[in-house]
């Protein structure tokens, strides 16, 4: 860990803050894709079955 | 040679990135590790902005892509307005909420920085202004996509209020151009070696900046297969109800 002098803590929090919104959205992004291509693959398998 | 257009079609889009996906997250992850590293750990303070000048690392990659990403939405919905193909108006509905996060991240970086630099976190500096801006624009183009059923509909307005979002993507770009005026200094990376930073804080930025690009082009290409196969389901579930 470098020394950040005075300014650690606002090093240190804006390095917290924008990791922390980028791996939100990293989560969120890779839970809606599975959730809705389960959903796609449900449905077409419904759709195959009905003929 | 393969046209551009080839990709308009969604299931050849679905093919291609299934193979170009996984290569670009890599590197965005490699690039990214690679320049918040060598940024945070191993790059000197500077002598007026002591260790703050660490946030550099973030603060400029996100501002960056937070207006080229309105800008890259404002190609895709001109390309529906114009062509009308639907993976240009899904690309850019997904790549709203990541140009989000990215306007978030700089203006909460700016703001943390601002207060022990300018001796506060917020000014009604002309860019901050036209930032913040872009931020409600961002909000309500993600807000307006949900509201709207009909997904035509909802690409055609929302491609309208991209083109007007548009001239504050521009103001945040060169507002202290404009305005010779506020709290916020000019550009970090410039072509004029004597205005750009210093070569020690340039090259970590430059593999920074490369990493934000890739984790945007990542997202984007994710967010916007998700997108196809979100109206693939609806499109599916309204004709089940049909019959």
């Amino acid at each position: 860990m470098p020394d950040l002098g005075k300014y650690t803590d606002t090093v240190l929090a804006a390095y917290a803050v924008s990791l922390g919104l980028i791996v939100v959205l990293v989560i969120v992004s890779l839970m809606r894709s599975a959730k809705v291509k389960a959903q796609l693959q449900a449905l077409e398998e419904k759709v195959r079955l009905d003929g | 040679m393969t046209s551009l257009w080839t990709y308009a079609n969604p299931k050849k889009f679905v093919e291609t990135t299934d193979k170009v996906l996984p290569f670009v997250s890599v590197l965005a992850i490699v690039c990214l590790v690679t320049g918040l590293v060598w940024g945070f750990f191993f790059t000197p303070d500077d002598y007026r902005q002591g260790s703050t000048v660490k946030i550099i690392y973030i603060h400029v990659p996100s501002a960056l892509m937070a207006i080229n990403a309105w800008l890259m939405m404002l190609v895709a919905s001109l390309i529906w307005i114009v062509r009308r193909h639907h993976v240009s108006a899904l690309a850019a509905r997904a790549a709203a909420p990541v140009g989000l996060v990215m306007t978030l991240i700089a203006l909460a970086t700016g703001a943390i920085w601002g207060q022990p630099m300018w001796g506060t976190y917020w000014a009604w500096d002309p860019r901050l202004t036209s930032f913040l801006i872009l931020t409600l624009f961002y909000f309500g183009y993600i807000a307006l996509w949900s509201a709207i059923e009909n997904d035509d509909t909802a690409a055609d307005l929302t491609s309208i209020l991209c083109l007007v979002g548009s001239v504050f993507a521009l103001l945040s770009r060169y507002a202290v151009n404009f305005w010779n005026q506020g709290l916020h200094q000019g550009a970090s990376l410039s072509l004029d070696k004597e205005e750009n930073v210093a070569d020690v804080f340039y090259h970590p930025l430059l593999v920074s900046i490369a990493g934000f690009v890739l984790l945007f082009l990542a997202l984007v290409l994710l967010r916007t297969r998700t997108e196809i196969r979100a109206r693939r389901v609806r499109v599916l579930s309204t004709r089940q109800r049909m019959e």
